[in-house]
């Protein structure tokens, strides 16, 4: 089946077996591979990317799924080289060690984010219940999700990512306004 | 020395690692593609224990973009290839052959039976289901009680029996303290309990995955391995690749814990494949296969007697194991359990020991190392006994614990178990953590709650710990028949521009080896954080080294980098003496320059490195270089200790655990990252409580893994974990240079017996001495009402915590 699905501000039009999901598609046929494979039950949450700004866990999408839609992933976050304010809180509070879950955790938080700007401790244990980590105990995670909601008031969520591609003064004025950023 | 520079090493520098993996910019092995690459997919077993009938595979081969299907036949035909065990623990170790596919009978449900080869992962996996085979069944072997029973049905016709081997270690007979039988019979009080340890995953997130290239120039794998050199070494000599042919990669990878110390039949057979076909091949499994095929970790029945006096002093410990290997040997599997019989005294003055344990084979997936591997287990047994020892005496734990513990001013100690311990304070951790924790504030409220008879009651848990890192001393581990030596191995490259590579043998999958290293390089050469860069494995640029477990990188490989550092320098001394026209005696070395002693005439490293480089105007005889290695041995092991207070609160009702606060303060020594180091902690907590708590690895009657999905095997996610209090104080180890200890395993050995014997505490005047793990509402519900605390055996409902959690603060994913 052919698709089109613009991904992280690339549009891209391919043919796709009906199975395929939208993680493999991803990761084998667009090289994106950036978005990782934990489990084969939908439960650790390596693959979240966001579908139309919503987070969803592309090992339980198909590709055909996405068809005419918006992916983004962690590898389309950082605007010219600034990273985005969760991505870099995730730096400042130490909130990753091996690094295989931080794709997913990344992309789940910022869509917790979106939804509640301010959360508090136990928000973000719910919000992002769906993701496992098996290096962090989690702790610094919380801690990195609740600073970059700080410094991202007030809010980011979907509007700052469909930037991506096209219109440059949308995106300098969302690199800005996500603001934080920089080491 | 007089510095003027902030130093690095202490300093909470942010990690270095963390730019491509916060981006997406990672290498993972499975990433890797390679013009002509083939996949590979493994039929496993769906049988614990069976012959094979026979394999056909004829379907397989006519589907779409199949290569090739191959079986043990096919692979080696003479049956000659067995996977490498390198701890043979006793002389006479029972050691079945591991072979890289089943041949002629599968052992454990989860076995390679055949390997089909196809253009895409999509197609082989798609081939897998076309293989017939044909299974005769045997009589499936479970339970380590079982397996020792009088005319058990064996695991292996051919060893003749399902025991691998019995080690022991007796003070009396070692010279190193009493005997334990006499204190026993001699004692005021004895306490003997029965504790289980059940088989855990430990459940990396990255699945295992390898690349084998047989084109480049020496045959070249990357594999998602903690032991990228010892994998070359071991693979070269299981297939006779000459050493020098093959290369090991390890990129990113992502996580261990001790579950990816092994050379995998997967790897040996990607080997053997690309080497058939001549082309790219890659594994990588699915978590399923993870769960069933990567070795399980623990898996013990643990049998404690306690001798002691009425006063609280301990006057001896009789430790009786039986631990499960499952069906074969792991790479160090039979030593794992073997580790324990070092810590299962811990900090405390025991005149009489014995340690016996017996390792069983059984038709489950094998275990071997995982997280604290043996020190764990023993670290539970000793903490619980002695909570169990305090209830008998009507004593305070903590005071008794107190009463035998080794003082602050009694270290060097050589313990009964024969180890010297360098230094350590007890009472100071244990001191901060009381106050962090309002001990005091905590029993109040636990005598209110219980006079009230309150549905919900509170426990406290301790555990004082200690473990032995930074493995290890190589003449140690000579004597305990590991097929390895300790030692790691670093090398400095001063480049012209003065910029430094460090090159280690110690391979990292998420502990920032990067950051950590430069921060030492920084502080040794005096040269800016930013201009080092750590390289490690790849064993064509990091060609010697042990590899990471064991609390052992920091403590043996990060000194390994402090002595190539110090060889640098001496190099470099004579030639800036040469620069500045002065004598070397001179000279003095601070913050990365050369200065004449009394003058203000200096020169910077970096500048004598550009001027080896160039090597225009050298001292007679100097080799134009400062580039320097060194390969450092431990004389000792280190001790990092700590005290971990846990408070449980137990709904009666429900049976229902919530950790209402955890307080850690553990003594690692000196530390070059206090970042580092707490990350390492929460991550080790959250592993150890998961084991009190949730994790358990369960097989049914017929040897089917019940648990083999993140469905049915609860990892514990943010919802089911609180928050941890962690300090630190910090004695240094006197036997290296830098202070250090280790901290890669405290959290884990530490917490699980600190978290059960809170839950035990809190119901402990309801009749309950004990619930085995993982401490399931069903469990502690049960153990209230009936006194009942045993788990069940094989085919006992799967464990975990699904129940475990408030319903409105998730936990069911
Ligand atoms: S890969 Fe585990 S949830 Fe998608
Ligand atoms: S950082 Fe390793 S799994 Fe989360």
């Amino acid at each position: 089946m052919r698709i089109t699905v613009t991904v992280d501000g690339t549009r891209y039009t391919d043919d796709v077996e009906p199975r395929t999901l939208l993680v493999h598609y991803l990761r084998e046929q667009l090289g994106k591979v950036g978005t990782v494979v934990g489990c084969d039950t939908s439960n650790c949450g390596a693959c979240t990317v966001h579908l139309d700004g919503h987070s969803v866990k592309s090992c339980s999408v198909l590709a055909v799924q996405a068809d005419g839609c918006e992916v983004t992933t962690v590898e389309g976050l950082a605007r010219d080289g600034t990273l985005h304010p969760v991505q870099q809180a995730f730096h400042d509070n130490h909130a990753l060690q091996c690094g295989f879950c931080t794709p997913g955790m990344i992309m789940q938080s910022i869509d917790l984010l979106a939804d509640n700007p301010d959360p508090d401790e136990q928000a973000v244990r719910e919000g992002i219940e769906g993701n496992l980590c098996r290096c962090t105990g989690y702790q610094n995670i919380i801690r990195a999700v609740q600073d970059a909601a700080h410094h991202m008031r007030p809010g980011a969520g979907p509007e700052a990512e469909r930037v991506a591609g096209g219109d440059q003064s949308a995106a300098g004025r969302a690199a800005s306004s996500v603001g934080g950023g920089g080491e | 020395m007089t510095s003027t520079l902030e130093p690095e090493v202490g300093r909470a520098r942010l990690r270095k690692e963390d730019a491509r993996l916060i981006t997406g910019r990672t290498r993972w092995t499975d990433n890797f593609t390679l013009p002509g690459l083939v996949h590979l997919a493994v039929l496993r077993s769906t049988e614990a224990h069976a012959k094979i009938v026979s394999i056909d595979t004829s379907a397989a081969k006519e589907m779409p973009g199949v290569l090739a299907v191959y079986t043990a036949d096919d692979l080696d035909p003479e049956g000659s290839i067995g996977m490498p065990c390198a701890w043979p623990i006793t002389p006479d170790m029972a050691s079945p052959r591991r072979p890289v596919l089943a041949q002629g009978e599968v052992n454990f449900a989860g076995e390679g039976v055949a390997v089909v080869v196809a253009r895409s992962a999509a197609e082989a996996e798609d081939a897998l289901a076309s293989i017939d085979v044909e299974y005769e069944d045997l009589p499936v072997v479970l339970g380590l009680e079982n397996a020792l029973a009088e005319g058990a049905p064996l695991v292996h016709e051919d060893l003749g029996t399902n025991r691998n081997a019995v080690w022991k270690f007796d003070s009396g007979e070692a010279g190193s303290g009493g005997d334990v039988e006499q204190a026993i019979a001699e004692a005021e009080v004895v306490v003997k309990r029965r504790f289980r340890q059940q088989r855990l995953v430990p459940a990396f997130m990255e699945p295992r995955s390898c690349v084998v290239d047989p084109t480049a120039a020496q045959l070249t794998m990357w594999s998602a391995t903690q032991v990228p050199h010892i994998l070359k070494t071991m693979a070269a000599l299981t297939l006779g690749i000459p050493e020098h042919k093959l290369r090991v990669i390890a990129p990113d990878v992502g996580g261990g814990f001790g579950g990816k110390i092994a050379v995998l039949p997967e790897e040996i057979m990607a080997l053997l494949v690309a080497r058939k076909l001549g082309k790219p091949v890659k594994w990588t499994e699915s978590r399923s296969e993870t769960m069933v095929a990567a070795h399980h970790g623990r898996d013990q029945i643990q049998d404690l007697t306690i001798a002691a006096r009425r006063d609280g002093t301990v006057t001896g410990l009789k430790v009786e194991l039986l631990a499960d290997m499952g069906a074969y040997l792991g790479l160090v599997g039979p030593g794992v359990p073997i580790l324990g019989a070092f810590m299962f005294n811990a900090i405390y003055k025991i005149p009489a020991y014995h340690f016996a344990c017996t390792n069983v084979f059984t038709n489950t997936t094998l275990t071997d190392a995982y997280r604290g591997a043996g020190r764990p287990e023993a670290t539970f047994g000793i903490e619980r006994m002695m909570d169990e020892l305090a209830a008998e005496l009507g004593m305070d734990p903590m005071e008794l614990r107190e009463k035998n513990w080794i003082k602050h001013d009694e270290f060097p100690y050589t313990t009964v178990s024969t180890l010297t311990y360098d230094s350590g304070n007890y009472e100071a951790a244990t001191e901060r953590a009381m106050q962090l924790f309002d001990y005091e504030g905590l029993r109040r409220e636990q005598r209110e709650r219980r006079e009230r008879g309150d549905t919900v009651q509170l426990g406290i848990g301790i555990s004082t710990f200690t473990e032995m890192c930074g493995l290890a001393p190589s003449r140690v581990l000579g004597s305990l028949d590991y097929g390895a030596g300790g030692w790691e191995h670093a090398a400095i490259r001063m480049l012209p521009t003065g910029k430094v590579e460090v090159v280690t043998g110690s391979s990292a999958h998420g502990q920032g080896h990067e950051t950590a290293w430069s921060q030492i390089v920084a502080d040794q050469l005096g040269v800016p954080f930013d201009d080092v860069e750590v390289l490690h494995g790849d064993t064509q640029s990091s060609h010697k080294g042990l590899d990471t477990y064991g609390s052992r990188s920091l403590a043996v490989g990060g000194i390994a980098v402090v002595k190539a550092a110090e060889k640098v320098i001496a190099k470099a001394k004579p030639l800036a003496a040469h620069m500045m026209e002065c004598a070397e005696d001179d000279l003095e070395f601070a913050n990365g320059r050369f200065t004449v002693r009394g003058t203000d005439k200096s020169t910077g490293i970096q500048d004598v490195a550009f001027a080896a480089f160039m090597a225009h105007d050298l001292p007679e005889g100097m080799e134009p270089s400062l580039d320097s290695e060194a390969v450092y041995d431990p004389e000792n092991f280190s001790f990092p200790h700590g005290t971990h207070l846990c408070a449980a609160e137990v709904d009666t009702e429900t049976g229902r655990v919530h950790l209402r606060s955890y307080v850690c303060v553990d003594d690692v020594g000196a530390v070059v990252n206090p970042l580092i180091v707490e990350g390492q902690i929460h991550g080790g907590l959250a592993q150890g409580i998961a084991q009190a708590l949730y994790e358990e690895a369960v097989f049914d009657e017929f040897g089917t893994l019940t648990s083999g999905t993140f469905a049915d095997y609860l990892l514990p996610s943010a919802a089911d974990l609180p928050s941890f209090t962690t300090d630190r104080t910090e004695t240094r180890s006197t036997t290296n240079p830098l202070g250090v200890k280790g901290v890669g395993e405290a959290g884990t050995i530490a917490s699980t017996p600190a978290v059960v014997n809170a839950v035990v505490d809190a119901v402990r005047h309801l009749g309950v001495d004990d619930i085995e793990m993982p401490l399931t509402p069903m469990r502690v519900w049960q153990a209230i009402r009936t006194g009942r605390s045993a788990a069940g055996g094989p085919g006992a409902e799967a464990g975990g915590g699904l129940g475990s959690i408030d319903s409105t603060q998730g936990g069911a994913r």
